[in-house]
């Protein structure tokens, strides 16, 4: 099975040989490293930028302006902050210009923490995303979303930011991207670039088909009958986790990844909370004026006389930065045992 | 004023009587009905560098007209039918020329503009109508700029590459590198115009323009150029710069750069046609400093008020042009009369127009109208 970071990888080719994307950019994105965490190695259209964020988002919305595809990275959203003017723009022309430009733009970056990065390689970026209209904002949890996520960004009309966990460029799903080779040394052979004697390795890309994760459509991991836990991204995997240790005790949890933090899959969470009657929202983004707080704000608007027990948001903490030693950085996101205890906390509460 | 600041030599000037590239004449411009051209050869005394009388006059007419449009805005303003002026009255013969020579156009194979809130004088020399601005100016449904959503001056147009116009200053100049890297994959000879003032320099973005347009081996063609009006908002410009001149700048990154006279039409124009031959030529990026005045302040968060003692571009160049003979006091008069005309029709006409809707707020925010109220989810 592929890695988030090959899946990515896969859904950038398939980009540029089939969507019209005519540029991958960003720092250290092309030859020769291809991308700190690997995700653009092989790419036709990649290549390296100045050491400039703001210039890397001005260029796509300028590419993107003359109607050209591109995919830019930040290279990690701990520096995507001092773009915030930029980004915002990209997010205003289409209304401010009354429908008349659009910015057929990606912009990716590694966001969170969980691969103890410290101060400056641990930011989210989603609550601060969700403030940005104009924009969709995706989160994939796992490759095969990786995929279908990028592809659905690439050939969307508006400016996307998509959100890739640092600590899950690792990870391995379960699911085959289509046209993945089964065998996972087959494909590494064929898209990684070989850590020795590289030069003049060129990436063989299998026959890859399109494959769409609508923007703005969840998906249920874990199904439950109890409570109702929504959350995106790294935090995926740790609910489920929760979630299936839990069914042995009889605690039913229902999983939702929402895949898309805009627009939402709010269906699909209300028709669950209607379901159990008990929701956390999980993430790892600062807890104060977190996008979590939103969700809740509307479930007690929506959902309130379904509701068995209160809404809760479990979150980062409100902290200046996330600290290098794993006390600190386990003490400042959420974790395990802090999911375990919030879900006991909720189904035990009765009204 | 013609200070070269790179080492390298710029294109020839244009020799005198020679033939100049016809720059297309406004549409229904007033000079076709009221002025009259002098038979008479143009006295030595005045340097008009070999440009046509056609071309003379035709730069007068829309210095004038974007002179009385920006004051029927002001007046506009000032009559409480809008809530805030921005523009550029004095930088008629930095604008009008510009606009001129550029390649007018939709796609790659045309020039694309990234043009600041003081471009008036670059969108009526494009063939803007007065109409456009007035309509912008009262926020009314049918500006076509923004739709009654934004300021005076914040224009786009993307049937002639006018790419939308920025409150926040000088973030044009990067995003002008990214439609510049397209034309130049797309391999035309087209090229992106970026346009700033001298006090938005200090921005970071500034910066990036000159980094991404002039990397060896991958340079891009930019027109980069500064209104350099002396002030930013109220501050002079010795407060904020500690070069001497910004074109200098550019020095620092290979970028061919020069200052100019921006009151001077026939200095600007000549300027920018041998800048632009250049960009064009070698798809290399070029920078102008061009020194303008700012006549009726900032905006009207400043007054907008006429600062008297400052020269004006359009009455020198007008007296310039009657004093060669080329034009007559009475047929410049005639001139000033009908743009003041076709102002108050124009603000007639878009006071009788509708604001946009209420309901419209939630227009646009996606592309096709997809629904982006969360509330409807």
């Amino acid at each position: 099975m592929a890695s988030v970071a090959q899946a990515i990888r896969m859904a950038l080719h398939y980009g540029e040989k089939h969507m019209g994307v005519k540029d991958i950019f960003g720092q250290d994105v092309g030859a020769p490293l291809g991308g700190v965490f690997t995700a653009t190695q092989g790419l036709k259209t990649a290549w390296n930028t100045p050491l400039d964020e703001r210039g890397i988002i001005s260029m796509a919305m300028g590419i993107a302006m003359t109607g050209d595809k591109c995919v830019a990275e930040i290279q990690f959203a701990d520096y995507i902050f001092n773009t915030i003017d930029l980004l915002k723009i990209a997010g205003n022309t289409l209304w401010c210009t009354n429908g008349q430009v659009q910015l057929p733009m990606v912009v990716m970056t590694p966001v969170g923490a969980g691969i103890f990065g410290s101060v400056y390689h641990s930011h989210s970026f989603d609550a601060w995303a969700s403030r940005l209209p104009g924009w969709k904002i995706v989160m994939p949890s796992n490759p095969l979303d990786a995929y279908g996520l990028m592809l659905a960004a690439i050939e969307d009309p508006n400016p996307v930011l998509y959100l890739k966990s640092k600590a899950l460029m690792r990870h391995k799903g379960d699911e085959l991207i289509p046209g993945e080779p089964e065998d996972e040394k087959t494909l590494k052979s064929m898209i990684d670039k070989p850590v020795q004697n590289s030069q003049g390795w060129k990436a063989k890309w299998p026959e890859l088909e399109k494959y769409i994760v609508p923007i703005g459509k969840g998906k249920i991991t874990h199904e439950g009958e109890h409570i109702t836990v929504v959350t995106y991204s790294r935090m995926v995997h740790l609910c489920d986790e929760v979630a299936k240790k839990l069914a042995d005790e009889g605690i039913s949890v229902e999983v939702i990844d929402l895949r898309s933090i805009y627009p939402y899959d709010w269906q699909m969470i209300k028709s669950s909370i209607e379901k159990t009657g008990r929701v956390l929202f999980v993430n790892e983004d600062t807890e104060v004026t977190n996008f979590g707080e939103h969700l809740a704000y509307r479930t007690t608007q929506e959902c309130f006389y379904s509701l068995m027990a209160r809404p809760r948001v479990l979150a980062g903490k409100n902290l200046p930065g996330i600290g290098l030693h794993p006390n600190l950085e386990k003490n400042s996101v959420p974790q395990h045992h802090d999911i375990e205890t919030a879900i006991r906390e909720i189904v035990a509460e009765v009204p | 004023m013609s200070k070269k600041t790179t080492v390298k030599p710029a294109a020839k000037k244009a020799p005198k009587n020679a033939p100049v590239a016809k720059a297309k004449a406004p549409a229904k411009a007033a000079t076709k009905s009221a002025a009259k051209t002098s038979k008479k050869a143009t006295p030595k005394k005045f340097d008009f560098g070999g440009l046509s009388e056609e071309l003379l006059l035709s730069m007068h007419d829309l210095m004038v007209k974007s002179r009385v449009l920006e004051e029927r805005v002001i007046k506009i303003y000032k009559a409480g039918e809008g809530y805030f002026w921005i523009g550029g009255p004095g930088e008629e013969a930095f604008g009008v020329p510009l606009g001129l020579l550029a390649r007018k156009g939709k796609g790659l194979e045309y020039d694309w503009f990234h043009l600041h809130y003081r471009c008036t004088p670059t969108m009526v020399a494009l063939g803007m109508p007065m109409i456009e601005a007035v309509r912008l100016m009262m926020n009314r449904a049918t500006d076509p700029s923004t739709g009654g959503r934004n300021f005076a001056g914040h224009y786009c147009f993307p049937q002639w590459n006018v790419a939308p116009v920025t409150s926040p200053i000088e973030v044009q100049y990067p995003i002008a590198c990214g439609t510049a890297h397209a034309q130049k994959r797309a391999g035309h000879k087209s090229i992106s115009i970026v346009t700033g003032g001298d006090a938005g320099t200090a921005e970071g973005e500034f910066a990036t323009c000159l980094v991404w347009s002039s990397r060896k081996g991958q340079e891009l063609p930019v027109l980069i150029t500064v209104q350099n009006n002396g002030f930013g908002i109220s501050t002079p410009y010795e407060g904020q710069h500690g070069e001497t001149y910004i074109a200098d700048r550019a020095k620092a990154f290979n970028i061919r750069s020069r200052v100019i006279d921006g009151t001077n039409p026939v200095e600007t124009y000549i300027a920018l046609q041998e800048e632009m031959d250049y960009i064009r030529k070698t798809g290399k990026p070029s920078f102008l400093e061009v020194k303008t005045t700012r006549l009726y302040g900032h905006s009207s968060a400043d007054g907008a008020n006429r600062k008297t003692d400052l020269f004006d571009p359009v009455y020198k160049f007008q007296e310039k042009l009657i004093a060669a003979g080329i034009l007559t006091e009475k047929a410049a008069q005639k001139i000033w009369e009908i743009y003041e005309e076709e102002g108050i029709k124009a603000q007639e006409q878009a006071r009788g127009e509708a604001g946009p809707a209420a309901e419209t707020v939630w227009d646009h925010v996606f592309v096709n109208n997809e629904n982006a109220d969360w509330r409807k989810f």
